[in-house]
């Protein structure tokens, strides 16, 4: 049954919606629409004149070799910070599904994480790695490792994924824990009498049941791991060293602000908008149609 | 297969309730044993216990000669028919149904051999590729069956199978499940709050209240000579009547509160002077003239089935508490207001120690 409210005149309902479409007409559609015309002008570094380039700047763009590896890098990027936040999530809230005593305790703790604002939580990941301060660093060095991402890309890589996906554990962790107590205990008790071991059965029934919650929990995290992390990147490494970590909403920022190339920002903006566009169109035709049971 | 033994089992939940306070009971190869009882007597932790689903606190449970109080429910080898069916959602039925074999590494083409077995019996057929969510309730019902007997295990534990069914299909399925046990020869434990579902299917009944339980035995022996009060008044639809009085001096019989004549049923010589119960069912009261009646009630409501009517009334002159309700033929017509003689039949008549509530024998 659906139900539906009929207006007999057209005002009441366009004054009811006018606060959500003029909200996303100026917080939305008009800096969306500048990016875009932005992206086909050429400008120059004093933003005196500018010039109608049409497609040069996405030209130069997927031409630049340094686009393309902060492309590939973003993509390492976030495939490790959904997958590290994902797996870390699931196991915990696997284990908190167990825990009897204590249990608000547990999860409220582990919710807190999330509250953090993600520079504060990239400073905070920045210390503990600090080589020369940082408590992890020196363990590390007792364990025979070097840690140090001021000079090494890798560690610096390290770094910031351990930063983005601590933060989005918490996330992960509640949407998972949710989904794993809508799980009826009949269904996994049923299945250990068909003589399936805790291992087996989480894989074979906890698991398919949980997958619509963790094909949107990974569309989300790559949308995280996009767009969110600026803030982290920009605490902790500032993109370097050798811009090993400038990941693309990282380039944004720095070709456009610091680099003032506006035209040439803005271009790498649309692309960016494109990818969260095919993210969310993705991740509503495939939840809807195939992920339900 | 192989027979199922209860020594002293006692449970005691983590958070203080006492679901059960002892029971010690053998159920032999191949015998359908039905626990009944009413909600919260602990039925489900009972059969949970043996499925190993709930730990046992005292006592010991064995399949066969094993004791399997340590066992996982993977190494006991029974299957359960859960209330709710706990089919596998995201499964068609064929896999619903293999799943067990598979995790017990049957051959693929064994799989495929019993499950289309039991697909045949169950009439399932054209039903393999679909998921659970596309069957009705009676289906569901029978891919849950299907998954217990594909695995071929020692023992069935059923865990009121059958109550989310409509009425019709309910007495369809049970007559289903008790030609299948006995087909397979499958030794079941089946939980049931419905009497007429643990009359019809039981080899042998255990009635439990609170945790104990209260009578053993065949259903004919349970109707028979219930051992309890409260056993008396659960097993037999409509209840047992329960009137209170007082043994007759000369120990022929008894007078009951609110009738006019001693009720001439000598009670057994165990019965001490004093209070007892009479239970009468009714069944074994009959409409007779004035003069050779035991009992007179005044007729307060009457319901009328078809083949017979059930007529509600009280005693004569009794006060609170002296209800009696009478089968009679559904021919007879009777009206409230009315007040009808009844005889009783003097074999159908049980005495119990209002104190104890424990049959006098
Ligand atoms: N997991 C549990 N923790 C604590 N107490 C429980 C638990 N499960 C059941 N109980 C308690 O144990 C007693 C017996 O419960 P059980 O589920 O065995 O009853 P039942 O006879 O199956 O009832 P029903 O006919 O309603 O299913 C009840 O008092 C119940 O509240
Ligand atoms: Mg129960």
């Amino acid at each position: 049954m659906e139900k539906r409210v009929v207006f007999s005149k057209l005002g009441l309902p366009i004054l009811l919606v006018a606060p959500q479409i003029v909200i996303t007409l100026v917080f939305f559609i008009w800096p969306a629409s500048q990016a875009l015309y932005q992206s086909l002008l050429l400008e120059d570094a004093f933003g005196l004149k500018s010039q109608f380039v049409w497609l040069d700047n996405f030209i130069a763009l997927f031409s630049d070799p340094h686009y393309l590896n902060s492309f590939a890098r973003t993509v390492v990027f976030s495939a490790a910070t959904a997958g590290l936040s994902l797996g870390v999530a699931l196991f915990l809230a696997a284990m908190a599904d167990r825990v009897l005593k204590g249990a608000t305790a547990y999860r409220t703790l582990i919710v807190w994480p999330y509250a953090v604002a993600p520079a504060v939580a990239g400073v905070l990941w920045f210390f503990m790695f600090n080589p020369s301060i940082g408590i992890l660093a020196y363990l590390l060095k007792g364990l025979g490792y070097d840690w140090n991402h001021y000079l090494d890309g890798t560690d610096a890589m390290m770094l910031v994924i351990l930063a983005a996906s601590w933060k989005q554990v918490s996330y992960n962790f509640l949407f998972f824990l949710a989904g794993l107590q809508a799980i009826p205990r009949s269904l996994v008790e049923a299945a250990a009498i068909d003589g399936a071991r805790p291992f087996k059965r989480f894989w074979t029934i906890v698991f398919p049941l949980l997958s619509p919650t963790a094909f949107f929990l990974l569309v989300v995290n790559i949308v995280y791991a996009f767009f969110d992390t600026f803030g982290i990147v920009h605490a902790t490494t500032s993109g370097g060293p050798a811009q090993s970590t400038t990941i693309l909403v990282y380039k944004v920022f720095n070709d456009g602000f610091i680099g003032l190339d506006l035209g040439g920002s803005a271009a790498q903006s649309v692309v960016l908008m494109a990818v969260v566009i095919t993210l969310t169109v993705f991740q509503f035709r495939y939840i809807e149609r195939k992920v339900a049971y | 297969m192989a027979g199922l033994e209860f020594v002293g089992v006692r449970k005691t939940y983590p958070n203080g309730v006492k679901a059960i306070h002892g029971i010690d009971m053998a159920v032999s190869d191949g015998e359908f044993v039905v626990i009944v009882g009413p909600s919260g007597c602990g039925k489900s932790t009972l059969l949970r216990m043996v499925a190993g689903l709930e730990t046992v606190t005292e006592g010991e449970i064995r399949i066969g000669e094993n004791r399997v109080n340590e066992l996982e429910p993977a190494d006991r080898n029974i299957a359960m028919v859960f209330q709710n069916y706990a089919l596998y959602p995201h499964m068609s039925v064929f896999d619903n149904m293999a799943y067990g074999l598979r995790n017990r590494r049957t051959p693929r083409d064994e799989i495929a051999r019993r499950v289309a077995e039991a697909a045949g019996t169950l009439q399932l057929e054209g039903l393999l590729d679909r998921r659970p969510g596309q069957l009705s309730g009676g289906q569901r019902q029978r891919v849950a069956m299907g998954r217990a007997i594909v695995r071929e295990p020692e023992a069935f534990l059923f865990d009121e199978p059958l109550s989310n069914l409509d009425a019709k299909l309910r007495v369809q399925m049970r007559l289903e499940i008790k030609r299948l046990q006995r087909a397979l020869g499958t030794t079941s434990l089946y939980v049931t709050h419905d009497q007429v579902e643990a009359m019809t299917l039981a080899d042998r009944l255990i009635v439990m209240n609170a945790g104990v339980a209260e009578q053993i035995g065949t259903p004919l022996e349970i109707y028979d000579a219930p051992a309890t009060l409260f056993v008396a008044g659960f097993i037999g639809s409509p209840a047992m009547n329960f009137l209170s009085g007082t043994v007759a001096d000369d120990g022929a019989g008894a007078n009951l509160d609110g009738a006019e004549r001693t009720l001439l049923v000598a009670p057994p010589a165990s019965a001490r002077r004093g209070r007892i119960t009479v239970g009468i069912r009714p069944e074994h009261l009959e409409p007779v003239s004035r003069e050779t009646a035991a009992l007179e009630v005044v007729v307060e409501l009457v319901e009328a089935l078809g083949a017979d009517s059930l007529v509600h009334g009280q005693l004569a002159d009794g006060g609170e508490g002296a209800a009696v309700t009478v089968r009679v033929d559904g021919a007879r017509r009777v009206a409230a207001g009315e007040v009808l003689s009844l005889a009783v039949a003097p074999n159908h008549v049980h005495f119990f120690d209002p104190d104890d509530g424990k049959r006098l024998a």
